[in-house]
């Protein structure tokens, strides 16, 4: 399986990591080559210095051929456009995008994107800890959308 | 009309003004404090200083009820979000773009923007027009310097144009390689004929290439003057 990640931060790092250590092609984007270091040693995929928003740079980084795409910067806006990106312009089968404020990320799930929400997920395990009802599809990427039109 | 402008940078600013000088219902929404502060001293009270790409901003500032919303920040992403918040939250009627990445222009349509507006392209394009294309273009230079690679656009009057490569005398220690028609390229042959639209890639020694320009691709047009 190949995939590609766009940001690598905590979380873009972590997943990377836990690809390639099971064996899977993983090719991993950052504009800035000092984010890398958050890949573990034995990280044995390809680390791309490059903007994920950027048509060119995700075709040079083999993005044609990708199976899944994980658009995880620190930008809600930027996720937002590198995966209707890969999803429209690079037809990749598999796309999600991280949308932390859960307004924009219920917009993008009517939309049909799959999105990914730490707000709402966290929102949901602490109240859930203390509790409360929480809401059960915080978690959700809106599987039905994960699947490429 | 009510028109909701996103992004208070040159091109937001002066938008407003004219808009709100023939008579329009305006908004304009800037997220720097210090620039949203700048413009309200010059302008007056249409400016909000929120983040226009959330969508309880965007409500505030009356998305629900209007006509356009345009989005002129200088960051594609921002400029598109707010564009498809507006367009799938608020149904507003008519949402136009800024997009600087001439690449993103074709993808913003594909996702519902109604009206791209990519300023990189329009400069391109008047750019390109004052380019003398009556020219070799050179691919590279050659270890000893004597030779170069250079490349032909043939023209319709181009006077290769039409003629079999081998009724063409180019100079001594010239040589034609290779043509490229649409994206397809094959090697001359001495039956290939030329067409307009062509490109012919060839080797040529430096001191003849007035003559090399002159046989395939014609005189020089005439230097646009600054």
């Amino acid at each position: 399986m190949r995939a590609i990640i766009v940001g690598c931060g905590r979380v873009g790092a972590g997943l990377a990591d836990a690809l390639s250590r099971d064996g899977h092609d993983v090719t991993i984007i950052d504009v800035n080559v000092r984010a890398f270091y958050r890949l573990n040693a034995d990280f044995r995929g390809q680390a791309v210095r490059g903007d994920g928003t950027d048509e060119d740079v995700l075709r040079r980084a083999g993005a044609t051929s990708a199976d899944y795409f994980f658009a995880l910067t620190e930008g809600d806006n930027r996720n937002a456009l590198a995966a209707q990106l890969a999803r429209d312009t690079l037809r990749i089968p598999h796309v999600v995008a991280k949308i932390n404020d859960p307004v924009r990320a219920a917009a993008y799930r009517t939309m049909g994107l799959a999105v990914i929400c730490r707000t709402s997920m966290m929102v949901d395990r602490l109240s859930r800890e203390t509790g409360l009802p929480g809401d059960p599809t915080a978690g959700d990427l809106a599987a039905a959308a994960v699947e490429a039109r | 009309m009510f028109i909701i402008i996103v992004g208070g940078g040159k091109v937001g600013y002066y938008l407003t003004r004219e808009l709100l000088a023939s008579g329009h219902e305006v908004v304009l929404l800037e997220k720097d404090p210090r620039r949203a502060a700048e413009i309200a001293h010059e302008i007056g009270s249409v400016v909000l200083n929120r983040d226009g790409c959330e969508g309880k901003h965007l409500a505030e500032a009356g998305a629900n009820r209007a006509s356009i919303v345009t989005a002129v920040t200088g960051d594609d992403e921002d400029n598109l979000v707010v564009c498809q918040m507006a367009k799938h939250h608020f149904d507003v009627p008519r949402t136009i773009a800024r997009v600087n990445s001439p690449r993103n222009e074709a993808l913003f349509r594909k996702l519902g923007v109604d009206e791209v507006i990519n300023p990189t392209r329009i400069a391109l394009g008047a750019i390109e027009q004052d380019i003398p294309v009556h020219d070799l273009l050179h691919l590279a230079q050659l270890s000893t310097g004597e030779l170069e690679l250079v490349e032909a656009q043939i023209e319709s009057d181009s006077p290769a144009a039409g003629h079999a490569s081998r009724d063409l005398t180019l100079p001594d220690g010239c040589m034609l390689f290779v043509v490229i028609r649409g994206d397809v390229a094959q090697a001359v042959r001495p039956d290939t004929t030329f067409e307009p639209g062509d490109k012919l890639v060839a080797l040529s020694r430096t001191d003849c290439q007035d003559d090399v320009r002159r046989m395939l691709i014609g005189e020089r047009t005439e230097q646009p003057t600054a």
